[in-house]
C-alpha cells in the first residue's frame, strides 16, 4: 500500500508540487526525492518512533511573528502550565471518585495552547474529547468542564460564548461542523476560520475524509489539526495509516500539509498561524499534522502496559514540552526559576479551588433529562418536564 | 416560528414535486439563513427537478452542489445551523441518507441538548422516499421509522401538493431538526393549486381527509391515495371509512388518532415500510393504552413485509394494494 502511495503519489506531488508546499529534499529522505514539509526541532533521536527517525533534518520554520515576540512566548507558556494543571488535578478527581472516568492529554499541552494562541478570538475551534479543556482557555470554568465528567448536564454550555463547539465524542465527526460553521460564516459576512482538532485514530475514519474534501471543494476557511499522538487506544499508528506522515493525506485533497513537532510550541504556532491566515484570505484549508506520542494511557480506565511498552512511554515523557519549552525560555532570559515555581503554583492551586466549586455544585434533577432536547415538546414527554411552546419560541 | 407568508399567487395546479420547489423558492426568497445543499441540486436541479431553477436565482453559494458525501454535508448541516443559518438538505434517495446516519443521531438530533438548549438545530433533511417507481435496487426504501426512533428529531411526511408546500414551508421555519419524506410515487401523480396561506394547521397536526364513521384508515405519505381509493369501493358497499392522514409521523398527533378512534371504535393502519416496529406499531400501541375499551374490533395493520424491499418485478406485491387494506377492514369489522 505504502509503495503504491509512493510511485503514483510521487507524480502527482511533483506536478503540485508549489500548491502543496513540498520541497526538495536535501537529503533523499524519502525515495520519491520529495518529503512533506515538516516544521519543527524534532532533535530527540531514538526517541522518534522508527519510521519517523528518517526525517531528522528538517526545516524549522521562523513561524509568524507570534512565535517570536517575548510576550507571545509567556502568554503561550502560562497557557500550557494551565492546561497542565486542569490535566493533572482532573486526574486527582478521578481517584477521587469525584468524576468519572477521564482522557487525560498530559504532553499534548504545547498543541492545544498553540492552537488557540493561532486563532482569532471570533475563531471557533471543534474539539475531540482529549481538548476537553480547550474551552477553559477561553473561559470555561474548570469546574464546569469537570461537570461533564461526572456525568452531570451541568457540564453542556453555550458554544457561542467560548467558540467553541462542545467536545466529540465520536470520532471525527465534529470535522464536517467545522467545515459548514465555516461556509456558514463566510456566507454572512464573516471572515472567522474555524479551526478542527483530531487524532491518528480519527484520520481513518470516513468523516474525516468527507470532511477534508469538502472543506477544499468549497474552499471552506477550516484549519485541519491532527494531533498524531501514535496511538488510538491499543492502536498503533502502524495499524491505522500506511503512510509515513498523515499530512500526505493533504495532497489528495488538494491542499497543503505540514507535519509539526508537538512538543515544540513554537513550530505548532508557527505552523497553524500560517494555515490560519491562509483560510482568511481566501486560501482554503490545510492539514496541520502535529506529531508526538500518547504519554499517559489513553484514559484514566485503561492499562497500556497491556498493548505497549512503557519504557518507550517512559523516553518520551524525559521530552515533554513544558520543561523543554521552560529551558529555552529560561535560555532566551525570559524566566527565571522562580517564575516558574510560582506559575505553576498559581495554576495548581486555581484548579484546586475549582475542584472545591465542583463539589458544592447541585446535583441535577430527573427533569434535565428532557429540558433542551427540543425547543416544541411532544405529547410523549412527562407535562412538567418540558418546556412550553411559548418559551420556545421567545 | 413565525406564520409563513402568503404565496406569490401561483393558481397553476402544480405537482407535489413542483410544490416542494416553490416552497423552497418561497423560503429562500423570505429568509436570506435559509441555504440547500445536496447533490445535483444546482444547474440540475436535483434527479426529481425538486430545486429546478433555484440556483440560478439564488446563486452558487445558497444553493450548494457538494460532493457525494452525506456523513460531510448533513455534518456540515449540523455547522451551518451553528452559524445561525437554516440549511435544508435534499438526500437524493431514501436508502443513500444511511452513510449520513451518525451525523442525524449522535448530532443533528442531539446538539440541542448537548448544549443546553443555547443552539438551535433548525435544518430540513429532504428525504424523497417510497416504492412504486420501478427503481433500482435500494432507491425505493422507506426509512421513517427509524428516524422517528431517534429522541430529538421531528419526522413529517405531506400526501398531497397542497400540504408538500405548507408542510416544508413550515419545516424550514420550525426550531428543531426535520427529516422531510418526500413520497417520491406521487411527486407527479396529481395536480393541485396551491394555497395562497400556508395551512394554518402548522406541521404537526394529523389531517381527516375524509370523514368517515365506521372504522378509522390510519395511513401517511404515499399510501393516502390508495387509501382514498379504498373508500370510494367501501361506500360503494355501505362501509363508511374515515381517513387520516397522519402527516407528522414523530410527534404522533395523538389526540387526533384517539378522537378519531373512540367515534369509528374500529381502526387499521396502512404504511408501505416493512411491518415490524414500524410507525403503524406506535399508532396500535397508542390506541392500546388510551382507547382500548372504546374498540369493537382488533387494530389491523397492512404493511410491507419484514424483508428487503424487493426488485420490482415484485414490488406490486409487497406494497400495501386496496385488495390488501379492504380485507383488513373487514377484518376491523368483523
Ligand atoms: C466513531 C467512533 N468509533 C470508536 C470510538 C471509540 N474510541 C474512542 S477514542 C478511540 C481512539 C481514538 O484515537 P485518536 O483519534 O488517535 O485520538 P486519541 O485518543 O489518541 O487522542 C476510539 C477508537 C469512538 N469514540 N468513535
Ligand atoms: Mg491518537
Amino acid at each position: 500500500m505504502s509503495l503504491g502511495f509512493r510511485s503514483v503519489g510521487a507524480c502527482a506531488i511533483t506536478r503540485r508540487a508549489t500548491v502543496l508546499q513540498l520541497r526538495r529534499s536535501g537529503g533523499g529522505v524519502a525515495r520519491h526525492g520529495y518529503v512533506l514539509d515538516v516544521i519543527g526541532s524534532f532533535g530527540m533521536g531514538s526517541g522518534m518512533p522508527a519510521s519517523r527517525r528518517g526525517t531528522g533534518s528538517v526545516a524549522v520554520r521562523a513561524g509568524s511573528a507570534l512565535a517570536r515576540r517575548p510576550a507571545d512566548k509567556l502568554r503561550l507558556w502560562k497557557m500550557m502550565v494551565q492546561l497542565r494543571a486542569y490535566d493533572e488535578r482532573a486526574t486527582l478527581l478521578q481517584r477521587q471518585g469525584r468524576i468519572g472516568a477521564y482522557p487525560t492529554f498530559w504532553g499534548e499541552e504545547a498543541i492545544q495552547a498553540a492552537a488557540v494562541l493561532a486563532v482569532g478570538d471570533a475563531d471557533w475551534l471543534f474539539l475531540s474529547y482529549r481538548q476537553n479543556a480547550v474551552p477553559v482557555l477561553r473561559g470555561l470554568p474548570p469546574e464546569q468542564a469537570w461537570a461533564y465528567f461526572r456525568g452531570d448536564p451541568r457540564g453542556f454550555f453555550d458554544p457561542s460564548q467560548f467558540g467553541c463547539a462542545p467536545q466529540c465524542v465520536p470520532l471525527a465527526t465534529h470535522l464536517p461542523h467545522a467545515v459548514g460553521w465555516a461556509v456558514g460564516r463566510r456566507l454572512q459576512g464573516g471572515d472567522e476560520v474555524a479551526l478542527a482538532f483530531f487524532g491518528d485514530g480519527a484520520s481513518s475514519e470516513g468523516d474525516a475524509h468527507e470532511a477534508m474534501n469538502l472543506a477544499s471543494v468549497l474552499r471552506a476557511p477550516v484549519v485541519f489539526l491532527c494531533t498524531n499522538n501514535q496511538w488510538a487506544i491499543s492502536t498503533p499508528l502502524s495499524r491505522q495509516a500506511a503512510v509515513d506522515h498523515l499530512s500526505a493525506r493533504a495532497a489528495g485533497y488538494g491542499m497543503p500539509g505540514v507535519t509539526v513537532d508537538g512538543y515544540d510550541p513554537l513550530a505548532v504556532l508557527g505552523a497553524v498561524a500560517e494555515a490560519v491566515d491562509r483560510a482568511r484570505s481566501g486560501g482554503g484549508p490545510s492539514l496541520v499534522e502535529a506529531s508526538c506520542y500518547r504519554i499517559g494511557p489513553h484514559a484514566t480506565a485503561d492499562d497500556p502496559s497491556l498493548y505497549r511498552d512503557e519504557a518507550e512511554a517512559a523516553l518520551w515523557r524525559e521530552r515533554e514540552p513544558i520543561g523543554r519549552f521552560e529551558r529555552q525560555l529560561q535560555e532566551e532570559g525570559h524566566l527565571a526559576t522562580q517564575d516558574i515555581i510560582e506559575e505553576h503554583e498559581r495554576a495548581a492551586s486555581a484548579m484546586r479551588d475549582a475542584g472545591h466549586r465542583l463539589d458544592r455544585m447541585p446535583v441535577p434533577t430527573g427533569e434535565e433529562m428532557t429540558a433542551h432536547v427540543l425547543a416544541v415538546p411532544p405529547p410523549s414527554w412527562p407535562r412538567s418536564s418540558a418546556p412550553t411552546l411559548a418559551t420556545a419560541e421567545q | 416560528m413565525t406564520t409563513p407568508p402568503a404565496a406569490p399567487g401561483n393558481a397553476e395546479p402544480v405537482t407535489l414535486v413542483q410544490a416542494v420547489d416553490a416552497a423552497l423558492e418561497a423560503e429562500l426568497a423570505a429568509d436570506p439563513r435559509v441555504v440547500l445543499l445536496g447533490e445535483d441540486i444546482g444547474r440540475m436541479g436535483g434527479v426529481f427537478r425538486a430545486t429546478a431553477g433555484l440556483q440560478a436565482r439564488f446563486g452558487e453559494s445558497r444553493v450548494v452542489d457538494v460532493p457525494a458525501c452525506e456523513a460531510g454535508f448533513v455534518g456540515a448541516a449540523v455547522g451551518m445551523c451553528l452559524a445561525g443559518l437554516r440549511p435544508v438538505v435534499e438526500l437524493q434517495f431514501d436508502s443513500f441518507s444511511y452513510p449520513a446516519f451518525e451525523q442525524i443521531v449522535c448530532h443533528l438530533a442531539r446538539y440541542r441538548w448537548r448544549t443546553a438548549g443555547a443552539t438551535e438545530m433548525p435544518a430540513v433533511l429532504r428525504i424523497p422516499y417510497g416504492g412504486g417507481t420501478h427503481a433500482p435496487e435500494l432507491h425505493s426504501d422507506s426509512p421513517e421509522a427509524l428516524f422517528c426512533h431517534i429522541p430529538g428529531l421531528v419526522v413529517v411526511t405531506p400526501s398531497s401538493p397542497a400540504d408538500a408546500y405548507s408542510m416544508l414551508r413550515w419545516a424550514i421555519r420550525h426550531p428543531d431538526p426535520v427529516i422531510f419524506m418526500e413520497p417520491k410515487r406521487l411527486y407527479r401523480s396529481t395536480r393541485a393549486a396551491l394555497p395562497a396561506d400556508p395551512d394554518p394547521e402548522g406541521l404537526l397536526r394529523a389531517r381527516v381527509v375524509r370523514p368517515g364513521t365506521d372504522v378509522t384508515i390510519v395511513s401517511y405519505g404515499p399510501s393516502v391515495p390508495t387509501c382514498r381509493e379504498v373508500a370510494e369501493m367501501l361506500a360503494a358497499r355501505g362501509t363508511s371509512a374515515e381517513i387520516l392522514d397522519l402527516r407528522a409521523l414523530w410527534p404522533l398527533d395523538q389526540e387526533a388518532i384517539l378522537a378519531s378512534v373512540r367515534r369509528t371504535r374500529r381502526c387499521v393502519v396502512v404504511h408501505e415500510a416493512a411491518r415490524s416496529c414500524g410507525v403503524g406499531a406506535e399508532v396500535a400501541a397508542l390506541i392500546a393504552e388510551h382507547a382500548m375499551f372504546s374498540l369493537d374490533g382488533p387494530v389491523v395493520r397492512v404493511a410491507g413485509l419484514d424483508a428487503p424491499f424487493p426488485m420490482f418485478m415484485l414490488e406490486d406485491l409487497y406494497l400495501p394494494d386496496p385488495g390488501r387494506i379492504v380485507d383488513a377492514v373487514e377484518e376491523a369489522l368483523r
